[in-house]
Parts: structure tokens; sequence; C-alpha cells
């Protein structure tokens, strides 16, 4: 009955590749696409930090300590304008928030890339190996899941000690196991279909039915889980840096710069910790959007 | 229900013995604790000497048993920066993080059952609009930014509020707490409500749902058709109802609280236990690293379970699915 009633429009309409049905959908929201677009700018804020940036605000040649804690909209010495202020260096903070975004999406992806490697590889052999393995997989993810991804951030940090990629360990060590589980549950439901016993009757080899049938057949909801756990791991290594325990200030992420303005804000210099945070909390936010209408448009029971 | 408490309890013990292997390993054979104890100009006798001494030279299962054995008494070593025994330190500074905790929770559930009440009965109102939208908020702004612009509203800004520490405290029972004082009170209410932020959305967005699905069972069609009067029907029969998975979810974040008072804590300079975590991962000290975590892994098992056993009363199916398992 119901399936009747998904199938009907669909009919009438002409055929629709499955990428451009999800493309049109996404879009259909204009939340969304307001989210996308914002994305968009800061991804490209990031990546093209050292040319659209008014100075280099690690050169120390550009900064001049004269230039300390102005307030936003101060003249430069040569004309030009510190729209959101300096920090205690004299840096212009602009500057700065599009090098830390740089730092913070780096650290945020390369993360997620790792923890959905590892997530991937071990959800998948999971539910594809069963048994005992699968067992004591599951087991680890629901012990590491029962606990709060701060607490095991810090018992890391506490164990390995700090630096970039020890961070970087502690977020992989958090996020593979959300992966695991999502991909274990997607692969145990694909795996009892047609397709997979049809594959296996034709005598494939089991890599092949692994990474050409099985794997394609659980991104979307891995796609969903990753676009999250992005945004949960940028808000972490933030507040990681900012309790002293994450990057090291060689590499200044936004965590960093809010951190650096706390000692400020209690004699109402409020910029250095203010602009940092909005450009973090925009950052969170966007990719929050865009993954709550992935999550509707990926998921085959809402498919008009 | 005996039958159930008591398995639960074993199955406790058991999570609680792995626990303490894994923070043990971690925490002691994973890093040298022998480069930190031994002065570095020690020769290669002093440092075996120092090493046997300290039992490091054993097998690591031997060096787990006399640590556990140690633990079950309470001896967690002395801190290595304040000389005192490492629990102690730490029992010392648990009041102030659980009063934080407590009153965050307060925060959320008086505040957030009754809001997500509000948009679960009226979902196309503007105000359940806002509150839904408030919601999403709570969980995108990262906590410890929240508390600092809190700090520069209320504190710099506005000066209403004081910006850190617990104020003047009332001993209660032999232990000192801030909300007996208007000057405590003064001084919890911002770093509390901080904390509650993140659970004031998620009991919104609970609440709200339950309300939603519940609006459409049968029994809530039948109380209206026997003409209960529209608050009986929503205070007794939809909450009642929705507070089964509610009541879940504020016992298991309670542990979570108690875990992100430590961000709160630093913001705040809050002298809990999660201000000392922090100095004490700066400071390297050991003792106090895993006596900390082995506490609040502890107390993440006790509230697992009570959680359990309420939700056993509140819901008698869980126990009897059980009780036949």
């Amino acid at each position: 009955m119901s399936t009747l009633r998904v199938q009907a429009p669909s009919a009438a309409r002409p055929p629709q590749s499955p990428f451009r049905r999800i493309v049109d959908d996404f879009f259909a929201n204009p939340v969304a696409t307001f989210g996308f677009g914002l994305l968009c700018l800061i991804v490209f804020f990031a990546i093209f930090a050292p040319l659209i940036s008014p100075q280099n605000p690690y050169d120390l040649a550009q900064i001049d300590v004269m230039d300390g804690r102005l307030p936003p909209g101060s003249p430069t010495a040569t004309g030009g304008t510190f729209w959101l202020g300096t920090d205690d260096q004299g840096r212009d903070m602009l500057s700065a928030i599009f090098y830390g975004l740089r730092i913070s999406l780096a650290v945020g992806a390369a993360s997620t890339v790792l923890a959905l490697v590892i997530g991937l590889a071990a959800g998948l052999a999971a539910a594809y190996v069963g048994g005992r393995f699968e067992a004591l997989v599951m087991r680890i993810v629901d012990i590491q899941l029962s606990f709060p991804a701060i607490l095991i951030a810090l018992i890391l940090i506490a164990v390995l000690g700090q630096g970039t990629g020890k961070v970087i360990t502690a977020l992989v060590t958090i996020q593979w196991a959300y992966y695991a589980r999502t991909v274990r549950s997607a692969a145990l439901v694909e795996k009892r279909k047609e397709y997979i016993e049809a594959a296996r009757c034709l005598a494939l080899p089991p890599s092949h039915i692994v990474f050409r049938h099985l794997l394609p057949n659980c991104l979307p909801p891995l796609i969903v889980v990753a676009t999250v756990q992005v945004a949960a791991a940028i808000a972490l290594e933030a507040t990681l840096s900012f309790l002293g325990l994450g990057l090291p200030i060689t590499e200044p992420s936004l965590g960093l710069l809010i951190a650096n303005g706390y000692q400020y804000l209690l004699s109402g210099k409020y910029w250095i910790s203010f602009f940092p945070g909005i450009a973090l909390l925009l950052t969170i936010v966007s990719i929050n959007l865009v993954a709550d209408q992935l999550r509707d448009v990926l998921n085959p029971r809402l498919q008009r | 229900m005996l039958v159930f408490i008591i398995r639960r309890s074993l199955q406790s013990v058991v999570v609680l013995l792995a626990m303490s292997l894994i923070v043990f390993v971690g925490v002691y054979a994973i890093g040298n604790p022998i480069d930190i104890l031994i002065n570095p100009q020690a020769d290669q006798i002093d440092r075996e000497r120092a090493i046997a001494a300290l039992g490091l030279d054993r097998p690591l299962w031997e060096q787990y048993l006399v640590f556990l054995q140690g633990a079950l008494g309470g001896d967690f070593g002395r801190s290595f920066v304040h000389a005192t025994s490492a629990l102690r330190l730490i029992l010392e500074k648990m009041p102030a993080t659980l009063e934080l905790a407590f009153t965050a929770m307060l925060i959320a559930i008086v505040l957030g059952i009754p809001l997500g009440l509000w948009a679960g009965l009226k979902p196309n109102a503007l105000s359940g609009r806002a509150i839904m939208a408030g919601s999403i908020l709570g969980f995108s702004l990262p906590t410890f930014w929240v508390g600092l612009m809190l700090i520069m509203v209320f504190s710099v800004m506005l000066g209403w509020l004081p910006s850190n520490g617990r104020g003047a405290t009332v001993d209660l029972l032999g232990v000192p707490v801030s909300f007996l004082t208007v000057d405590g009170l003064r001084h919890l209410l911002m770093p509390a409500t901080n904390l509650a932020l993140f659970n004031l959305a998620l009991l919104i967005r609970l609440t709200r749902s339950g309300a939603h699905e519940a609006l459409l069972q049968d029994y809530v069609k039948f109380a209206r058709a026997k003409g209960l009067s529209n608050r009986r029907v929503i205070g007794v029969h939809v909450l009642r109802n929705i507070l089964i998975p509610v009541v879940t979810v504020i016992g298991l974040q309670f542990g979570s609280l108690i875990a992100f008072a430590i961000v709160t804590e630093s913001v705040f300079a809050w002298p809990g236990m999660g201000k000392l975590l922090i100095d004490s991962i700066n400071l390297l000290d050991r003792p106090v690293i895993v006596a900390y975590l082995l506490v609040i892994v502890t107390f993440f098992i006790l509230i697992n379970l009570a959680v359990d056993i309420l939700y056993s009363a509140l819901d008698p199916r869980v126990r009897l699915t059980e009780a036949k398992g």
C-alpha cells in the first residue's frame, strides 16, 4: 500500500538520476541552502586565508605591538582599518580568524577522515565476519560511547601528552566508534537483502561483495554521521585548545584565539574572544544545518 | 525486582573492574612514571633500587593487583604536587562540583520540561517554533564560549553577577555549600546556567517529541472522550508516559554534567574536581588523574545502575523481559 503511494508520483516524472534528485531535494529547503552557502564561504576563507587576509598575523614584520588591543574599526598605520580590532600583540583579528579557521577546519577534517576509515573498516568487518569478533568490537564501542567525548579526550591527552598529532589521535579515538556502530547496523540490514545473496550465488570474491556491493549501500547514513561529527570535532578541538590541552600556540586555532582573549575579557576588551567565537559558532551551525537537511534527503523512508 | 537489582549490580562490578584495568594500563603503563618520579641525575643502581621500591619491576598483572588492593581501600597514592592523599584531594573538591551539577540539572528540568511540553502541544504556534529554534542553538553553541559571553554581559557590561569563585559558603552537615547564602547563589547562577544549556536543549526536544507522539495515542483520545479536563489529560496521562525517557536521559546526562563541569569550572574558576583535573594534567600529577578518572567512572556506573532500577519501577515491562532473559 505504502510502496504504491511512494512510486506513483515518481513514475509520472521523467526518470532522474539519484544524485540529481538528492541535489534537487537538498536545495529545496532555503535554510539548508543558506547553511550550505555559509559553509562554502567559510571554507573559502579558510583555504584562501593568505590571499584575502589584510595582513599575515604571524609575520612579525607585519604586526606592531603598538597596535595592541585596539577596538574594532580602529585605523591602521597604513590607512586601512582593523575591522574586528586587534589582539594583545597587535594582530588584526580578522586575519587571525581566517588563519584560525584554516587550522580548526584542517584538524576537524583530518580527524574525521581518519576516524571514518577506521570506523568503516571495523564496522564492515564486524558485520561481515560476525561472531566473536563482532561481539568484541561492538562491546568496545558500547563502553566507549557510554562516556562523554570530553572525558575520553581528556583521558587520552593525559596519557599521550599534548600536540597537534595527539589531539587528532584523541579525536579519531572518540569518533571511530560512531562510524563503526552506524556502518555495522546499516551493513547488517543490507547483508540480508537479495542483491547480496545474488552476488554470493555468483561466487564473487568476498572483497568484491564487501567493497562493490555492501559498502556503497551503507554510505548514506554514514555521510550524515560524518557531517555531524566534523562539527563535533571542531567544537571539541576548540574546547581542548581553550583549556590549554589542545593545539600548541604555534597552531593558533579558533579555540586558542578565544582562550587568548579570555584574560582581556574582564577589562572590557571583548572583541579578542567574541569574534573568533562567532566564527566558530557560524562554522558549527552551518555544518549542522547541512547535516540536518542531508539526513532528510538521504533517508529513503522520507523520499517523495 | 530483587533478582533484577542483584543482576544489574553484578554487571556493574564487572564493568568497573574492566574500566579500572583500562585506566591503570592507560595512565600508569603507557606513560613511564619512572622518568617523573626519579631524579634524572640518579645512577643506574639508584634507579633500579627506586624501581624495585615502587614495585615497577614486577609483572604488570601483579602491579595491577597491588594497585587494585590499594584502590579498594581508598588509597590511590599521594599527589606528587600537594603531598596529600589523592582521593582526599578529590573528595574535598567534590561538593563544589556536585552542587554545580545539581543546580544545572535543576535549571534544565524546571525550564526544559514545561518548555518542551508547550512546544509539543503547540507545534505550529510561533512560541513553539521559537522554543525549538532556541534549542538548536543550545546544541550548537560551544559551552565554553557561551560561558565567556555570559561573563562579558553580566559581569563586565552590566556588573550584576560575579565572574569567578564560589562566593561565601555555609557548612551544611560539615560540607561547605554556596546555595544557602545570597553571595553564594549569585556566584552559582551563571556557571550553573552555562552548564545547564545543553541539557536544557536536550530536555526540550525530548519532551516535545514525547508529547507530540503521546497526543496521537488512543489512550489520550479515550481520556478526552471520557470528558477529563485538559489539565488532567496532559498533567497525568501525557506527562506520565513521556517521563520514562525523560527520567532516563536526566539520569544518564547527570554523569556528563559532571564531565562537562570540567569546562565550566575552568571558565568560571569554580573550585571543583574538574578544575583540579585540568591542573593535575598540566602538572602531570598522575595519582590525582587516576583517582579522578576512577571516581568519575564509578559515578557513571552508579548512575547507570540507578537509572535502570528507576526505569524498571516506572515501566514494569522492562523488569519482566529482564527476568525472563
